[in-house]
């Protein structure tokens, strides 16, 4: 695509990033399949998964998820006419958050600190910024109210995982006397799993993808967390999982997400492009 | 009883330059026919609120330099990448942003509807959008003890200008399931709705679509808009045009390209406000 520079150099911020062509070998494990099972596992067993805005990726996970439970649990993609059972409005997704109905989430940031800090609203100065990210979406009320937030974020470099973010559009803990149910549990990256250790405010190496190692996540990562003298590697996603996410999973994303689903999956939804 | 429309530039006329105007989020159903004539007409200095976020429509309206204050949770293209218009004008200053999370703004609209200053909302405390909204305020919460919580003020709009499948001979408009459609309508001081079609039923006689209309009491006017969201979709009746999308993300990347963009699809007029017999078919068969 003749645009993909410019998109690169506007910052890029949608978490639907292509990092794996559809390909013709089918024993390949896609980057995005191994996030999603990834993801899906640090969820475990819950009754209501929601899926934001520009969530390819964790809305493949919630799918999956589903799947896997053969209808349970309760998924709700917010843009989506068919997975969502929504009907009072764009409002009711986050009123059923405060009622504690929700117990999964996921958010990103353009920027990630060590605390769980997320901005999604830009660099430098707020009233002329350097960078400017799309805005704080639901993020200042469901990282509070939703028990299992899971960061996602698809470029781990140290311009994304920082030591001190320039806004803060949801912190990652409160003080003791703010009403909090919720916050972060995990962060998935395109090159690891960090669990997220509420008392302490922070990241712990839990695994490496397949083909990084524990020094390269050091060398990227812009803020200290706790590494293991023993990092595993996460497991890759087995047969079954594929089967799923490439027959059942991926007709179904294409609703939402016909771009990302036609270029990782070479699935089609309506009118694709 | 509302004004029954015959041409898109009369029902628009309650848009003036300057005033609070609230639009729905890109997935709602956007009245794109109505804000490419809107731009056409040249309006300024809006206070444009989206509830809670937006697309195309305000990157278009940004972009056309029809926005002073710009009030909402997030604008962007979604798989097309970051709105270009939008993040020029706030990197280069040229607009004013309020940032807001997406449920302050749910219960903004919420307040003005149900008459009340404000209303209580869980969350926010700790957030810098907080530091950056003046308006916004925590108080203890008066039943408990030792329990902050943040207000917003209510937002009662001048204007909302939304768009809806179909409206009857009196003015109702059937919404179906888009609900913050009639939240808005509740708050604003006046409702300008663009519709697919207008049939010859009472909406409200019928129980099963009353309960998906806003009463033709809370609209200003009602005017036929045929495949009046294009580019984007209408929700149970027709798809985003995708190739369209992209061709605007590639175009709206730079000034010089969105200025073309403007020049090829908005200053001359597509003329699909009278046309657009599918999906008015569509709508029928999905009303019966």
């Amino acid at each position: 695509m003749t645009d993909a520079e410019n998109r690169e150099q506007a910052f890029r911020f949608f978490e639907g990033a292509v990092l794996t062509r559809s390909r013709a070998d089918p024993l390949a494990v896609r980057d995005e399949e191994l996030l999603a099972d990834v993801i899906t596992r640090v969820i475990g067993d819950v009754r209501h998964i929601a899926v934001g805005n520009a969530s390819p990726i964790p809305a493949a996970a919630a799918l999956l998820a589903r799947e896997r439970g053969h209808g349970m649990p309760y998924v709700s993609l917010l843009q989506s006419r068919k997975h969502n059972f929504f009907t009072d409005g764009g409002r009711e997704l986050f009123d059923c958050a405060g009622q504690g109905r929700i117990d999964v989430f996921f958010l990103s940031g353009g920027e990630i600190d060590g605390a769980g800090n997320i901005n999604l609203v830009g660099v430098g100065d707020y009233e002329k910024p350097r960078v400017r990210f799309p805005g704080s979406f639901g993020s200042a009320y469901l990282y509070y109210v939703v028990p299992k937030v899971v960061l996602f974020r698809t470029e781990h470099s140290r311009r994304t995982l920082v030591e001190r973010i320039s806004f803060i559009s949801a912190p990652g803990a409160s003080a003791p006397n703010v009403y909090r149910p919720g916050g972060p549990i995990a962060l998935v990256t395109n090159r690891c799993l960090f669990g997220f250790d509420r008392e302490r405010r922070r990241f712990r190496l839990e695994s490496v993808h397949p083909g990084h190692s524990v020094a390269e996540i050091a060398e990227h990562t812009g803020f200290d967390y706790d590494c293991p003298k023993i990092v595993p590697v996460t497991p890759s996603p087995d047969g079954e999982t594929l089967k799923l996410l490439r027959q059942v999973v991926a007709p179904q994303l294409a609703e939402v997400y016909p771009q990302f689903s036609a270029a990782v999956f070479g699935v089609h939804g309506h009118g694709g492009a | 009883m509302p004004l029954m429309a015959q041409t898109i530039e009369e029902a628009l006329a309650p848009i003036r330059d300057g005033i609070m105007l609230a639009v729905p989020r890109e997935v709602a159903g956007v009245p794109m026919e109505a804000t490419r004539a809107l731009i056409r007409r040249g309006v300024r200095d809006l206070h444009l609120v989206t509830l809670p976020t937006s697309s195309l429509q305000a990157d278009l309206l940004i972009g056309a330099g029809c926005v002073a204050v710009l009030e909402t949770s997030a604008v962007s293209l979604g798989e097309f990448g970051a709105a270009p218009r939008f993040t020029a004008a706030l990197t280069a200053a040229t607009i004013r942003i309020k940032d807001a999370t997406c449920p302050a703004l749910h219960a903004a609209f919420q307040a003005a509807e149900k008459g009340v200053p404000f209303m209580p909302l869980r969350g926010i405390i700790g957030s810098d959008i907080l530091a950056h909204r003046p308006d916004w305020h925590v108080i203890g919460n008066p039943f408990g003890t030792d329990d902050p919580i943040v207000v917003v003020p209510a937002i009662r709009p001048d204007v909302v200008l939304i768009h809806a499948p179909m409206a009857d001979r009196a003015g109702n408009v059937w919404v179906g399931r888009q609900r913050e459609l009639i939240t808005m309508a509740h708050a604003s001081a006046r409702t300008v709705v663009t519709v697919e079609k207008i049939i010859d039923s009472d909406l409200l006689d019928d129980p099963v679509h009353a309960a998906g209309t806003l009463p033709g009491f809370y609209v200003d006017a009602v005017v036929v808009a045929a495949n009046g969201c294009w580019p984007l979709g209408l929700p149970d009746y027709y798809e985003a045009d995708l190739a369209h999308l992209e061709e605007y993300a590639r175009l709206a990347a730079t000034a010089t390209g969105f200025a073309r963009y403007l020049d090829e699809y908005v200053h001359t007029s597509r003329g699909v406000s009278t046309a657009g017999a599918t999906s008015s078919e569509d709508a029928r068969e999905l009303l019966e």
